[in-house]
């Protein structure tokens, strides 16, 4: 299925949850918050999220800023 | 003897031993960040929520030289425009600092911008941002113009500081009207006003110079947030240990009490005594 990660769609498999996503792009283990069809999605419900088509994932760290 | 050191700052229930808070914005590396924000002797330091991109060549991220046990974090909704995209960026920020264990996750740094070319807050949706943001439980600092109706607005729709702009953001040009800071902070501060003389009123953006930090709290603010200061100083950590100190004398002077300005000289020796001519006498 797919979906639009941070600005680009993505073909993911179904029933993909958000932790699978984050293994998938590499960010599993990383400080990253992420919000799914504009809702934040905590991290202890990472790993039975499931996404759904068309869903949009913002994943998100801190950077510098003032 | 006088006190060597200024007390906290009192910020909602958060608590800043040094007046001064620093962005961690604009440092050509990560290791001058870290040495400018040790020589400012800050405890508060500003970050931005942003989509997370694969590894720079490096591998290295702003994470990895924030010392999360020394440093509260404040996040920022720096480059949203909407209400609802600076409440999503402060919820994201959380959510992040929640997972991080630091206490910063309550608060929240709230910037709702009008245009990218002045960065002035629009002040309707900033004001719409603060209302959602303290219901949903967030100590909220909010960036304003340094307009007072707008301040009183603002406390009124629960933030816990406003924080007017020195002027706009980066630009480096100091307190442009320092008759407008110290309106905001008489009316927010001052029983006779209205106000509450434990509300902090903290003066962020467009400080450029120690002295501009120290007229800021000659004004009598609480605080000064600042970040392009040090950061593009042409020695960033000398210009932190400036600005340490800048916000120190000018949080003592404040309540020290200055003399009264004169038109004419006023002699500091005595005339009795002296021995020469004095003009037309």
């Amino acid at each position: 299925m797919r979906i639009c990660v941070n600005g680009t769609d993505q073909d993911v498999p179904d029933a993909c949850t958000v932790a699978d996503l984050l293994r998938e792009i590499g960010l599993l283990g990383r400080p990253v918050a992420v919000e799914v069809d504009r809702n934040v999605v905590p991290y202890a419900n990472h790993s039975t999220f499931v996404l759904q088509p068309g869903a949009v994932v913002e994943c998100v760290t801190l950077v510098g800023g003032g | 003897m006088a006190e060597d050191h200024t007390p906290p700052l009192e910020v909602g229930s958060f608590s800043l031993n040094s007046r001064l808070v620093v962005g961690t914005g604009k440092y050509e590396t990560y290791e001058v960040m870290q040495d400018a924000l040790a020589a400012s002797g800050c405890d508060t330091v500003t970050v931005a929520v942003r989509r997370e991109r694969l590894l720079d060549d490096q591998g290295r991220s702003l994470l990895d030289f924030l010392d999360l046990d020394r440093y509260t974090i404040l996040p920022n909704t720096a480059g949203c425009f909407t209400t609802e995209d600076a409440v999503r960026t402060a919820r994201l920020g959380r959510e992040l600092l929640d997972q991080l264990g630091n206490p910063g996750k309550d608060w929240v740094k709230l910037e709702v911008l009008a245009d990218k070319a002045t960065l002035l807050p629009d002040p309707v949706g900033t004001l719409e941002a603060t209302k959602e943001l303290v219901a949903d439980g967030f100590t909220v600092l909010v960036y304003s113009s340094d307009d007072p109706v707008m301040a009183r607005h603002l406390r009124d729709a629960g933030a816990a500081s406003v924080m007017p702009a020195g002027s706009p953001i980066g630009s480096g040009r100091g307190i442009a009207n320092p008759a407008a800071i110290r309106i905001i902070i008489e009316q927010l501060t001052q029983t006779e006003h209205g106000g509450d003389p434990s509300y902090p009123v903290i003066v962020d953006a467009g400080v450029g110079t120690p002295s501009d930090v120290t007229i800021a709290m000659e004004l009598g603010a609480d605080g000064v947030l600042l970040n392009t200061g040090i950061a593009h100083a042409k020695d960033p950590v000398a210009m932190a240990h400036a600005m340490r100190h800048a916000t120190d004398a000018g949080y003592l002077g404040a309540r020290a009490g200055r003399i009264g300005k004169k038109l004419y000289a006023s002699a500091s020796s005595p005339w009795e005594g002296v021995i020469a001519t004095i003009p037309g006498e």
